[in-house]
């Protein structure tokens, strides 16, 4: 047993949920017991889904158990089946039906079902989501999708994309284009936007584009073996990675490169006078391993931060990261425990983290500047505005999305720093409706008390807790912008630490200060 | 004291046939009571035994709390512990251990089964029993099921309070026991309403601190506030409490019902009633008419959830002028929400359970002007043209009592009130 609170991933049938509710066409029928539909509300909810998701749970109860699963199961299908007439069906288990053995797909088989039934089996005590859909959508691939003459034009699949994918949607449109461009068409996007009979036309394409690995590798590599249709390995979020997956598309089809960047402004905002204030910003990037090892990239190439730290949750992409991490001279952290990544970022104390909702939260916690980068997301990161990651347009997005975190950090600052000034201070009320000013009782009117410090829930001993920090140094730590103080705290007790010292004065600040000098 | 309410002149419908159809819940399972409840009690730790899905739901239906160091979580199985039982007790023990460790504050810990649990047939009673021998007498440990299996929604409520009364202490003495976890601002409401006839003393179930001194005995009479606690209600009247069966309390009229009853109980004068009650009756009443304005003469469609619905369609129905097309929860227990059944008009169809398809077709043909179902069908249905209100928001939001009459009536007002507001089209 492992005592959890939060859970980057879901169970494997809620992957496998991912891709029915993307598809059309395909219904699941879900062994399961009452109560696992609470599923149906992230996709009706966080997604913004004008429809069900097309899943029929056969929601046994108690007095159900030991008597008639089997035949409940049989009875939800037949009537799954005459209700809504998919072109297919995927049947399998969740948690709790994998544990009755009821063996869905055996039974599927006695029941002459008109339309191909495809079973799935996903250990739910083994495995996590991203699993569950890789695993459906190769199972679904594997079942339909045949040997065919090619497409006279070159054409290729797009493959990956999910419901509940961060910004799969856009980042459909946006490849879509940028292939266009280099006259590539695209023969089926799945298992989003495809129907069972769409799977079936897959083989008629030249190539695949690997859009998501966690999602369609397995289907990739069977594709390549069983249909000889090669897929692309770069994933083209950030400026070179686009550039590169054009490059790898180019030797694939040998078209000529082509790449139309007359929209593409992120070279020239990070070149321009205003970015200089991130060179050097010290980066924790956190996530699945396909988007911290393109944000990685992005952040350090492309942005001109220090990536001070980088890991995944799902361990299906543990060999790459842990190879990416160690040419940026990291060890990878590998965890699907919240309660670990949050002592790492105590412990580095980064400028700002780039990671998924829980590493937001963690952030506010902190008090460090957080921009999310991939799935577990919340409402907000399925926005009604065009918001790609991929392609010319994701490089925009990503830009403006990083960076706005930092410059409400500066104004933030700005406002704490001038917060005693005779117009600023919390007293003086909104500036811009004139003369409603109250004016303090007292000249520059009584400093706010800080915030009190987050409270740690870690259990853990923060390092350099040994030293001591003398009362003028503390005050003087508390005059250094909030947004850095948390790393001059760390420099300094480490620089302490090193050489013996278990009292911090003024000096040792300074002389820290001195020594880390960038 | 005031008259009490009309009785409908067709007929009451505590008789009325329910139907009855078995198939696809679109239902919460019991494990997410845990998410209000461990708010009501402070020093309370809710572990469930369960898998990754327990979990995941748990974070689903708590959102942002998660991020707040709740006291709730989840010990997930793993393959290991599905092979042998003797070792999964052993698994239990370590990780009871490593909490108690890390929050001290703990003083009750509920081990909560799931689906998965309760089908390895993993006892948690029993361990429920070991551990409080274990770690008495600073920390008491019980254990309910709020599985899907056997619990829909806010049964797992039920499950958890019916738990805790077999081990309260006995007392003899006289007093009036409230029932339900309500938001505490609700809650002083209702206590200073009661203290304020001269009835005393009260106390309350869930108490906020195990070391509250809640005891039960003969002379205990107890009121529900919530109309799903079955269970609980069956606990107290083995411990020899016994039930004032009352409407509950949601609009003006249903609060005035069901103080009346506990005054009647207590001996309370008409004068010393209307004294109390006619004040903020009044104010509901004008906060209800207001808010409620544009719910006059509309149809609404209860999908089953709480069972908080027919107390709901009886104060929509009689208080806001709605028409009831359906009312359907997920359990019907006549002995709670029958002074509630014999208010409402003849003519809903009542149903119990649920074949969501069925129902789904029952409602598309029925299209009314306002549907209360969960979140799994509201958008669906929204595009469908049907104005919907999720149904959760009733258990989350104070909605009791007098001074939430008026925005218990604008949760229903509010998407009606939306729906005529946006234009979308152009004005040519």
């Amino acid at each position: 047993m492992k005592l959890t609170v939060w859970t980057y991933e879901g169970p494997p049938h809620v992957g496998a949920m991912r891709v029915a509710t993307g598809m059309t066409g395909l219904h699941y029928v879900l062994h399961a017991p009452q109560g696992d539909t609470y599923a149906d509300l992230l996709f009706t909810m966080i997604e913004r889904r004008n429809h069900r998701p097309p899943v029929t749970y056969t929601t046994f109860q108690a007095r159900d158990l030991g008597s008639d699963t089997a035949d409940l199961f049989k009875t939800s299908l037949r009537d799954a089946y005459n209700r809504f007439q998919p072109e297919a069906l995927i049947v399998g288990a969740s948690c709790t039906a994998e544990l009755i053995q009821d063996d869905p797909g055996g039974m599927s088989e006695t029941m002459d079902i008109p339309v191909p039934v495809i079973p799935l089996e996903l250990p739910s005590y083994q495995r996590k989501e991203n699993f569950g859909a890789d695993e459906t959508f190769f199972q679904i691939v594997r079942a339909l999708a045949k040997p065919m003459e090619r497409t006279a034009q070159i054409t290729c699949n797009l493959i990956g994309p999910t419901a509940l994918g961060f910004r799969h949607r856009d980042d459909i449109t946006e490849v879509t284009s940028l292939l266009s461009d280099m006259g590539v068409s695209v023969n089926v996007v799945a298992p989003m936007t495809a129907s069972p009979s769409d799977i079936a036309r897959m083989g008629a394409a030249h190539f695949n584009v690997l859009m998501y690995p966690e999602t369609a590798e397995s289907a990739a590599r069977w594709m390549q073996r069983e249909l000889g249709q090669p897929y692309t390995k770069t994933v083209p979020i950030g400026v070179g990675a686009t550039r590169d997956f054009v490059a790898e598309v180019t030797q694939i089809t040998g078209r000529d490169p082509y790449l139309d960047d007359s929209r593409l402004r992120l070279p020239w905002y990070s070149k321009s006078v205003d970015s200089t204030y991130l060179t050097g910003k010290r980066v924790f990037l956190f996530g699945d391993g396909t988007h911290v090892a393109a944000a990685a990239r992005i952040a350090r190439d492309e942005m001109g931060f220090e990536v001070v730290g980088l890991g995944c949750y799902n361990r299906e992409m543990a060999r790459p990261l842990r190879t990416l991490a160690k040419d940026y001279g990291l060890e990878a952290l590998i965890t699907d425990d919240y309660l670990e990544v949050e002592r790492v970022i105590e412990t580095l104390q980064p400028e700002m983290i780039l990671g998924t909702q829980m590493e937001r939260h963690i952030g506010k916690r902190l008090g460090i500047p957080c921009a999310v980068i991939s799935a577990p997301v919340h409402v907000q990161d399925f926005p009604a505005r065009y918001s790609p990651q991929m392609g010319i347009e994701g490089a925009n997005v990503i830009f403006d999305t990083w960076v706005h975190p930092l410059v409400m950090g500066l104004e933030e600052h700005l406002l704490h720093m001038f917060r005693d000034d005779f117009e600023f201070h919390d007293a003086a009320g909104p500036s811009h409706h004139g003369g409603r000013a109250v004016r303090p009782d007292v000249a520059g009117g009584p400093a706010p008390a800080a915030a009190p410090p987050p409270r740690d829930i870690s259990g853990q001993k923060k390092p350099g807790a040994e030293v001591i920090w003398l009362a003028d140094a503390e005050r003087e730590l508390k005059k250094i912008p909030f947004f850095v103080r948390g790393k001059a705290r760390r420099n300094t007790e480490v620089f302490a630490t090193e050489r013996g010292v278990s009292e911090i004065s003024v000096d040792t600040l300074y002389e820290a200060k001195a020594h880390y000098a960038r | 004291m005031t008259e009490a309410p009309r009785l409908p002149l067709s007929g009451g419908c505590r008789n009325e046939p329910i139907l009855k159809q078995r198939g696809q819940r679109e239902v919460f399972c019991g494990l997410t009571g845990i998410i209000w409840l461990h708010r009501k009690m402070q020093d309370a730790f809710f572990l469930v035994i369960g898998s990754r899905t327990c979990a995941h739901l748990l974070q689903s239906a708590a959102g942002v709390m998660i991020f707040a160091e709740p006291r709730f979580g989840t010990a997930i199985l793993e393959e290991s512990d599905l092979a042998g039982m003797a070792d999964a007790q052993a698994e239990l023990d370590k990780v009871v251990d490593q909490l108690l460790a890390r929050r001290t504050d703990i003083k009750q810990l509920f081990l909560v089964g799931s689906c998965p649990s309760e089908v390895i047939k993993l006892d948690l009673a029993r361990a429920a029993e070991r551990m409080t021998e274990r770690y008495a007498p600073s920390v008491r440990v019980l254990n309910f099921s709020g599985s899907g299996i056997e619990t829909t929604f806010t049964q797992g409520e039920d499950a958890c309070l019916a738990a805790m009364v077999p081990v309260l202490p006995k007392t003899a003495e006289r007093q009036l026991l409230l029932v339900g976890a309500l938001p505490d601002v609700v809650e002083e409401q209702a206590v200073s309403l009661l203290s304020d006839m001269g009835i005393g003393p009260i106390k309350v179930l869930p108490a906020p601190r195990a070391d509250a001194d809640l005891g039960l005995g003969e002379n205990t009479v107890f009121a529900l506030t919530q109309p799903f606690l079955g269970d609980t209600h069956a606990a107290l009247d083995r411990r020899g409490a016994r039930h004032l069966p009352a409407p509950f309390p949601f609009g003006e009229e249903g609060t005035t019902a069901w103080l009346r009853v506990i005054a009647e109980e207590f001996g309370v004068d008409a004068e010393t009633f209307d004294k109390v009650t006619a004040a903020p009756r009044a104010r509901a009443r004008k906060a209800i008419a207001q808010a409620s304005e544009t719910l006059r003469g509309k149809s609404i469609f209860f999908f089953p959830d709480s069972q908080l619905e027919i107390p709901l369609a009886r104060f929509l129905t009689r208080e806001c002028g709605m028409d009831a097309i359906e009312i359907s929860a997920p359990f019907i227990h006549k002995g709670i929400v029958g002074p509630d059944l014999d208010l409402l008009a003849q003519g809903p169809t009542f149903s119990e359970g649920q074949d969501v398809d069925l129902q789904l077709d029952r409602c598309r043909q029925a299209r009314p002007d306002l549907t209360v179902c969960g979140l799994g069908l509201a958008n669906p249905l929204e595009a469908e043209g049907l104005a919907t209100k999720w149904a959760i928001e009733l258990v989350f939001t104070p909605v009791h009592f007098y001074e939430q009459a008026g925005d218990l009536a604008g949760l229903f007002s509010r998407p009606l009130r939306r729906a005529d507001l946006l234009h979308l089209e152009a004005t040519t």
